[in-house]
């Protein structure tokens, strides 16, 4: 995958006109669910062996003609938008030991692209709301039961910890340290002193330092780190 | 007085800026690219070689065996097309038939989940590789100039995205075909020496042609009436940069007729934008579903 396209801050660039490259029929239905897939897996961080989706709106209505189920399967197992097997993703999965199942479900007023994946590894499990939102672009909007707001196109840091004070003042010093740019800094909680959830998106890629010493502050329960998505070819 | 300065970002500005430095709008838009991007020239024209080294690959699939697609609206269209008129027998002759073959077998090759370059769109993937490869093989243009006409698409394509849109939900199918028609017209009209205003003209009339075409996939799937869709586009192209280099002017600013083509856009019912709500897509096709 290359990140030339779709420079961040949403300035279009030429490759962005003529690219990206992708396997058809469209852009949303069929790109930005490979996209969904892929950030799902990467946020799993291991091979899913399960995987409950329940696709809302136009994807369900439209979704099998566009391809959009092989397409989240395609994610799921880590192909890329591009990759000519994303038809073949059925096969793919079955030999990979991915178990799925597709399902129509009411997400609610949201994006009519949208989409509710439950997926499972060996060690770990994952709930995640996504919409993809024209041109290949998505957008993350609920983690594990967490309000965000990602599109993939950044690195991305996600912690989980326990509501109290400091915890982003001590995300920012580390950063800031590493002399690691803060895009954009989000942080939601289930109820107050409840579970927390703070997503970074970065400017760059942090040295794997950066996210280890994050991960052995006593702060925090869960750090992830995502690498962004790119558009492919 | 201050000189007039044209709003950035718009072809006027570039035409502007081509003029002053006695410079092709290519070479405008690929020195703007480097700029935003940080990359050097070499490296973008490298990555433009790439998109269109998949363009011909596409192109090759989709004449090279019938494309079916998985709702069976798409059967083979252009390879049927090159059986029937491949040996020069079409209506204008073989390169006409070629021009219509090409533009169907990249957007079958999309409709069946191929690989594709989107150009702007993946629902209007055929129209510029159809129309720029297709008359650059008439006209014997070197591979290098053939990269040029792109970059000129590209940033005719910029332009479009920044004055109107690019998207069949929010402009309707003039938005994608009518717009590659127009990208495709100015590169082939910088392809053959022609001058920055006839890139323009093309552009204008290329986006007049198609002024407030509909998006109205049946089954809301991009397959009918978009795969035949992409052969109108390449003829628009086509037809638009000839009457341009031929020196029709056009009598309005290729900018305005952007603009206003966004704002038909607009204005267009929610049916007609890409819902399947309207159009042909009310209308139950009839086909072979074995």
């Amino acid at each position: 995958m290359e990140a030339l396209s779709l420079s961040k801050g949403g300035r279009m660039g030429i490759f962005d006109v003529i690219g990206p490259v992708m396997v058809g029929p469209s852009s949303s239905h069929t790109a930005g669910a490979v996209r969904i897939g892929l950030f799902a897996r990467r946020l799993l961080n291991a091979e899913p062996v399960r995987a409950d989706i329940g696709l809302h709106g136009s994807f369900a209505a439209t979704g099998e003609g566009h391809g959009t189920p092989l397409a989240l399967l395609a994610g799921l197992l880590g192909l890329n938008p591009d990759d000519e097997r994303v038809p073949l993703s059925s096969t793919l999965a079955g030999e990979r030991g991915l178990a799925y199942q597709f399902e129509t479900e009411d997400l609610g007023e949201v994006h009519p692209n949208s989409v509710c994946l439950r997926l499972e590894s060996a060690q770990s499990a994952l709930e995640i709301h996504a919409s993809s939102v024209g041109g290949g672009r998505i957008k993350i909007w609920n983690i594990d039961g967490f309000a965000v707001n990602l599109d993939g196109e950044y690195p991305t840091v996600l912690l989980i910890y326990p509501d109290r004070p400091g915890a982003v003042a001590v995300v920012s010093a580390i950063l800031a340290n590493a002399t690691i740019n803060i895009a954009t800094l989000k942080a939601h909680r289930t109820e107050r002193g409840g579970q927390a959830l703070m997503a970074v998106q970065l400017d760059e890629v942090p040295p794997m330092g950066v996210i280890d010493s994050l991960r052995h502050l006593p702060h925090f329960e869960q750090v992830r780190f995502i690498p962004a998505l790119g558009f492919g070819g | 007085m201050n000189a007039f300065i044209p709003r950035e970002g718009t072809l006027e500005a570039a035409v502007k800026a081509a003029q002053e430095r006695q410079l092709p709008l290519s070479e405008i838009f690929l020195d703007r690219e480097t700029q935003a991007s940080g990359r050097p020239r070499e490296e973008l024209c490298a990555l433009m070689r790439t998109r269109i080294a998949v363009m011909r690959h596409s192109l090759q699939r989709g004449l090279g065996s019938p494309q079916r697609s998985r709702s069976g609206l798409v059967d083979g269209g252009a390879h049927r097309l090159m059986q029937a008129s491949g040996d020069g027998q079409g209506l204008l002759g073989p390169a006409f038939t070629k021009l219509l073959a090409a533009a169907l077998a990249i957007a079958e090759v999309n409709a069946c989940m191929g690989r594709i370059v989107a150009a702007p769109t993946a629902g209007s993937c055929g129209v510029m590789p159809s129309a720029i490869f297709t008359v650059a093989e008439e006209k014997g243009i070197s591979e290098e100039a053939l990269v040029r006409a792109f970059f000129t698409a590209g940033g005719i394509g910029l332009v479009i995205e920044k004055l109107a849109s690019l998207s069949g939900a929010e402009g309707g199918c003039q938005a994608e075909v009518g717009s590659a028609s127009a990208m495709a017209a100015g590169g082939i009209v910088e392809m053959l020496g022609g001058t920055p205003e006839q890139v323009c003209a093309a552009v204008s009339f290329s986006l007049a042609n198609v002024m407030g075409l509909i998006c109205d996939p049946v089954m809301g799937l991009v397959e009918e009436p978009c795969v035949r869709r992409n052969a109108l586009g390449a003829m628009n192209a086509v037809a638009s940069a000839e009457m341009a280099l031929a020196g029709i002017p056009s009598l309005f600013k290729a900018d305005k007729v952007i603009e206003t083509m966004g704002k038909v856009g607009r204005r267009l019912p929610e049916e007609f934008r890409e819902t399947a709500r309207g159009g042909l897509a009310l209308l139950q096709p009839e086909f072979d579903k074995s």
